[in-house]
Order: structure tokens, then sequence, then C-alpha cells
């Protein structure tokens, strides 16, 4: 399975997948370059080892139990020891690799992989170590980052699927939430424990989270991520899921967030179906997409490179 | 391991291994798009198309069987979605995602199975991609199968330790990850240590550019049209 | 005509405070080849990355009359090349043409003027043959080769080898002494295998606890010091 979820083509329906490929180049370039600004090129080999250890780091068995074992996924492993953009980039050619050489993922499919893994995946596993990871709640803060690097790229993968039409009953989609969530708490256990062994032996490895951080726009930025992420997945599946969920939580701003201007946009410019869901994904899509723009602007420099 | 064979096949001599890498990509994107937005007849297409790969790789002088079994890498988690798609009560949707990702798959075999993937990567960098990103690519490329060697060695090290299945075996493999955290990064300070010493003036140089030929620009144009042809011919006559 | 290398008093201390080297005084005449032996961690390493200004202490180094600093430094990585222990990590370009070419772009030559004298060291390492192949399907010995070419390019006036018979076996270890023996420059050989030091160069120095012990004759050192594994047990004398 690799670094998550991997997308394969054919799988997407073309809005959908040419969508995210057109809005996937400029969110790469900008984590680029704000990767090169830390990093300059004398840096390109530690990316592309730590790229090859990610890799290799899937033949080390985590035993959790009779005959399963887990294995680390990595990107809030990376994103707390090079900094979020650097380890962005590093998923970002790790994906590359694993669809042209391991034929793990599509070529079409690399916006929707990308945008997943390498940039909302890698956000959300670092913004909690960014919130948390100078106070008591330290080893929460590897733990959730480890866990919603996971849950997040895999809840827009279901999403981006359930958009294009693949037909998943509601039990379904549960039974992959919970796996997924599986998942995601074992990463979260795996990476807390790589971080602390790493400790052991250098204290160095791990970085500090940058003085004059921002805790405000962070949070934002955490609970945007995460809500638009679930928001998405509600989005996408029938409208009377997020008034479900909207009764049963008592979370009426979700339901105001993702219904209501978006029941208007759908009634007023399409009558297909079809078009009216992806419409609304993508405009969840979209809504997450901007979300990490303006936290990436928004948020404290990094430390040192 | 798997990408031995495929630098093996990579460093053929046919005329397709010949081809400016630009060529080969720009080629396989048109060629995933006339696949992906097909939506009738498509098993027939699929058909045509499967043929349309065999007769590249066999003029490419690539193992036809050992690509065929390599594409076949996708099966296991395509069969499984369309499975969800048949019981979800949309068969034709299923047949459709295993045809489309397995032809994918082999037409991305064609085209690295037939170029080095660091020309591959040049070839993407003219095209546009960020250089940045794409050197990390190369980097990680070349170090990929000497850091999972050192992980192999410390997983067989520790089997013949006889590797505890409890929570022990738990905080070992932590402890055995931090290690090859910090050896990968050790190797990355004696790269830039050899980079140092041979004069690295803080930006990599490339040795060579590319030529875009007229055979290349005929191939594009040839590999361009056969995929949108065959799928107008079918979609006109089934 | 200043020394090749001259050192005076020189001292370091790594990050924890440890001191690695305790005012060490060393000189290379032209045409000369000096082996550095010593046990591990008595700072022969240490030593010859200060000599291309990988590391920098308190005291001077000063390179065909340079003296080692930021300013100085491009100047000095092409009078002094340097062949790491770890080939593996020397070796960081995807195939051998391009990583003996690194240092001559490095160095301000053209394409051309690269190129061709990435293949005229080749040639003299004889790996002309390997001139596409990916580094990492290499043999040891041949990647050492392929590492002295990398250096050999830059046209420098000393060489420093670290270590290079590691991971050689004994064929290895004979074709590359044969290899060294044939190369003009001069020559600082941090070893361990005194039949090398014997076979290459005329004078020793021991390192020990960060100074140099004793000075002389190759095998005055090796005797002196007990530094000879010849299958009978030496005295090891202090």
């Amino acid at each position: 399975m690799g670094v998550g979820v991997h997308i394969y083509d054919g799988f997407l329906s073309t809005p959908v997948w040419a969508a995210m490929d057109v809005a996937a180049v400029p969110a790469v370039g900008y984590m680029v370059r704000r990767a090169q600004r830390q990093f300059d090129e004398s840096r390109i080999p530690l990316l592309g080892v730590m790229g090859a250890f990610v890799f290799a780091a899937q033949m080390i068995n985590f035993p959790v139990g009779i005959g399963t074992s887990g294995h680390l996924v990595g990107g809030a492993l990376l994103a707390c020891t090079l900094g979020p953009a650097a380890a962005g980039v590093v998923l970002c050619a790790i994906i590359a690799i694993q669809a042209l050489v391991f034929q793990d993922g599509g070529i079409l499919a690399l916006g929707p992989n990308l945008i997943n893994m390498a940039i909302l995946g890698v956000l959300a596993g670092y913004l909690p170590y960014y919130l948390w990871g100078g106070t008591p709640w330290r080893k929460f803060a590897i733990f959730a980052g480890g866990a919603l690097s996971v849950m997040v790229s895999a809840i827009l993968a279901l999403a981006e699927l359930l958009i294009s039409g693949v037909p998943m009953s509601h039990s379904v989609v549960g039974v992959s939430l919970a796996l997924f969530l599986v998942s995601a708490l074992l990463e979260g256990a795996i990476t807390l424990a790589v971080v602390q062994a790493l400790e052991a032996i250098q204290p160095g490895f791990v970085r500090q989270p940058a003085a004059g951080r921002s805790f405000a726009r962070g949070a934002l930025g955490l609970a945007a991520v995460v809500l638009a992420a679930v928001g998405f997945l509600f989005a996408s599946t029938a409208p009377d899921g997020i008034e479900s969920l909207g009764h049963a939580t008592g979370m009426d701003h979700v339901r105001r967030l993702f219904t209501t201007p978006l029941a208007g946009y759908q009634l007023a410019l399409y009558g297909d179906p079809w078009l009216r869901k992806t419409a609304a994904g993508l405009a969840g899509i979209a809504i997450v997409y901007g979300a990490c723009l303006l936290i990436g602007r928004g948020v404290a420099r990094r430390g040192r490179a | 391991m798997h990408h031995v064979v495929l630098e093996r096949w990579s460093r053929g001599a046919s005329p397709l291994h010949r081809r400016d890498p630009r060529a080969k990509f720009a080629a396989l994107l048109v060629f995933l798009v006339v696949l992906a937005t097909a939506h009738r007849d498509l098993p027939l297409l699929a058909g045509a198309f499967l043929l349309l790969l065999a007769a590249t790789l066999l003029w490419a002088r690539v193992p036809l069987a050992g690509a065929l079994r390599r594409a076949a890498l996708v099966l296991p988690f395509t069969l499984l979605a369309a499975a969800l798609c048949w019981f979800g009560g949309d068969p034709a949707r299923g047949l459709h995602l295993v045809l489309k990702s397995y032809l994918s798959a082999l037409a991305v075999l064609t085209v690295v199975s037939t170029t080095p993937l660091p020309l591959l990567l040049r070839g993407l960098e003219l095209l546009g991609a960020p250089r940045f990103l794409l050197m990390v690519a190369q980097f990680l490329y070349r170090y990929l199968f000497v850091i999972s060697e050192e992980a192999q060695h410390m997983r067989s090290a520790a089997a013949s330790r006889g590797f505890a299945r409890r929570s022990g075996g738990f905080r070992a493999a932590a402890g055995a990850l931090a290690v090859l955290f910090a050896r990968s990064y050790a190797r990355a300070a004696e790269i830039h240590r050899a980079m140092l010493a041979r004069a690295f003036p803080g930006r990599f140089h490339t040795l060579g550019a590319l030529r875009f030929r007229a055979a290349d620009a005929a191939f594009l144009a040839l590999a361009a049209l056969a995929p949108a042809l065959i799928r107008a011919a079918i979609e006109r006559l089934a | 005509m200043p020394r090749l290398i001259q050192v005076h008093n020189l001292s370091f201390r790594y990050e924890d405070g440890t001191p690695a080297l305790r005012g060490v005084d060393f000189h290379l005449e032209a045409g000369e080849s000096v082996a550095l032996l010593g046990s591990n961690g008595s700072g022969k390493t240490t030593f010859v990355m200060h000599l291309n200004g990988l590391l920098s202490g308190e005291g001077s180094v000063e390179i065909c009359g340079l003296p080692v600093r930021k300013a100085n430094l491009p100047a000095i990585r092409r009078k002094i090349g340097m062949v790491f222990q770890d080939s593996e990590s020397q070796l960081f370009m995807p195939t051998v043409l391009e990583d003996v070419a690194f240092g001559p772009l490095n160095l301000g030559m053209t394409r051309e003027d690269a190129s061709s004298a990435a293949r005229a060291a080749l040639d003299t390492v004889s790996m002309s043959a390997a001139i596409h192949r990916a580094p990492y399907h290499l043999s040891a010995g041949e990647k050492k080769r392929v590492a002295i070419a990398g250096i050999l390019a830059m046209n420098p006036e000393i060489l420093v080898l670290d270590e290079p018979t590691t991971f050689l076996d004994p064929p290895g270890q004979r074709a590359l002494a044969e290899l060294l023996a044939r190369l003009p420059q001069a020559k600082v050989l941090v070893t361990h295998d005194a039949a090398l030091a014997r076979s290459l160069c005329t004078r020793a120095v021991f390192f020990q606890d960060g100074r140099i012990a004793a000075e002389g004759p190759v095998q005055e050192i090796v005797n002196r010091f007990g530094w000879d594994f010849a299958g009978e047990p030496s005295k090891s004398a202090q």
C-alpha cells in the first residue's frame, strides 16, 4: 500500500482528476518554492535520502497482535524532522516514484494523490505538532499528527471516489472509515514511538516548533483542514448525510457551510444530479485548498533549515 | 527486486529507447487521457489498446509477458474496487475501472521500461516540472535500494535474534527505524561532504541537453494520433 | 616553491568538546606519498578533512601555499582531491559519466570539456566500459575506481584516500594498489593496510589520541607500533 491510499487511473471521473491535476500544479509549485527557501540545492541529497528512508521503512514490521503488523507511512515523521514544506516535497517525490517505477498509483491520478497525501496529509500531520509540540501535550501532538495525516488523506481519497460515482453504501463507507481509523491510530503510535527513539539517539533530529508561531492561525488551520475533509466527505455522500450529522451532533455550522450555499448554487446552475454532486465535492476541495493557502501564507516562518 | 528488472529493460537499444523522453511522456499523456475519457464500448476499446501497447512493447524488444505481469500489480487493489462496484449495483463501472487501470499501468510501463528514470526526470524538467523536486526524486531513486538493503539487513539481524512479537517488538521496531533514520541522515552528510570536496558551487549542473529530433516529432505525432483514431473508429463503427 | 601541504599546530574539538586533534604538524612535498596510520578514533580522518576545508580548526593549514579559508576553498578543492571510505556516498549521480563529470563541471568547464575530462579519467582507471551504468550496480572495486576517476578528472596535485581498501577483496586491493602506483600525484593515504602503505608510501606518520606520535619510514613505524597483521602476533610496543 505504500505511503497511504493511492488512487489508480480509471477510478475518478474526469472533472475530478482533471480539476485536481490543475489544482496540484500551483500547490506543488508553492510548496517546492517554500522548501527551496529553507533548503538550498546542497540539501537535495538529504531530502532524496530521507525519501528513500520512507520507502525502506516499509520493511520494518510493527507487530500489533496475532499475525498482523503495521508499517510507518511517514508523512508526520518527515514533517516534524524536516519541516512541512520539505516533507511535502519528499512525499511528492515518493508518490511520483511509486507511480512511475512501481505502478503504485496512476499518472492522471497524480494530482489527487499529491494533494491528498503530500500536501493536505502532510499539513494535517504537521499542524498538531506546530500547535502543541512545545507544550506538555507534545506526545499527544505527535500521535495526533501521525493519525491525522493518514486519516485526512484517506478521507479525501474516499470522498473523491464517492463523487466520481463509485457506489458505496453508507455501511461500506462506515466500514472504510473504521479501517482508516485503525490505520490512523497505528500511524500515530508508530510515529510517536519512532520520534521518541530518535530523540534518544540524537535530540537534534526532531525540530522544535518555531518560536513566534501563531497559535490562532495554526489552530484555525487545523480545524479548517479537519472539518473541511470531514465536511467534504459528507458533501460527497447523499445530502441527507449532512442533515443527520447535523441533527446528531448539533454541528449546525457544518450544515450551513456545506448545504445552504451549495444547495442554492446547485439549484441555480445545474439540474443534473451527477453534476450537482461533483460541483459540491469540488467546492469542498476548493475550500480545503483555499484554507491551506491561507495557512501556508499565515503560519510563522520555520526555524533553521 | 522489482526495479532491477525495470533498469535492465530501460537500458535497451530499440528505436523506442532512443526517442526523446519528452515525446514519450507526451504520447503517454495523450493515451491516458483518451483512455480515461472513454465511456462507450470500453471492452472493445480496451482490447484494441492492449494490442496497441503489446505491439509497442514488442517493437521496443521489452519482454511482453514480463510487462503484462508487472502491470498486473495494480489488479489486487482494482479488483477489490471492482467487487465493491459489483455489490453496489454498478458492475459496468467495476469492469471499466479494472480495464482502465490495467491499461494505464501498462502504458506507463511502456514508457518507463524504455527510458532510464534519470533521463525521464530530465525530460520532465524540460517540460516544466520543478527542478528541485525532480532532483530530490533523482537522489531518492539513486539511494532507494541502498537504504532498503540496510533495512533488509536490520530485519534479518533482528529475525535471527528471535524478534519478540509483543510490545517489545513494537519498541524494537521503533528503535530499528530510528537507527535507520540516523544512518540515512549520516549518509546524506557523507554525500554532502563528497559534493563539497569536489567543489560543489551551490547548484547542480547537468551534463547533457536533450535534442528533439525529427524522428521524435514523427513518433509523437503517430503515438498521439493512434489512440485517438482507434477510439474514434470504434465509437463510430461499434 | 611552497610545499604541497603545510600544517602547523592544528587543533580541533568536536561539538561536545572532546578534543580530536591536539597540535598536529604535518607536511607533504611534491611527488611524496605519506601513509597515515593509527587506531580508529585516533584522528586520522578528522585530520584529512581539515586539508580541504570540510572541517576547520585552530592552527594553520596551507595547501600549495594557500591558507585554508572560505575564500580559497574553490581553488584548494581543485588542488586536493579526496576519495572517501564509502564509495556509495561518493558516487551520487545517476550514471558513472555524470558522476565523474560532476567535479569538472563545478570547476567551470563546458559540457564538452567536462565530458572529455571524465572520459579520460575513466580511461586511466580502466572503467571506460561503465560510462552509462548506474553506480549502484557496480562492484566495490569498480566503485572505488570510478570514485578515483571523479577526482582525477579535476586534475588535482594531491590525492587523499581515506581507507581505500575497505570493502575490497584481495584481488581488488591488488588492482587498487597497482592503479595508485601508476598515478603521479602526491598522495596522503589513510590506511590500516600496512602492505599497501609499504608498497606506495615513502613515509608514514602514526596518529595517537589526536597527536602524531611518530614519523618515519613505513616499515619502521609499522614495526614500532606492531601495525602489521602478517599471521604472526607482533609485539605491540607503545
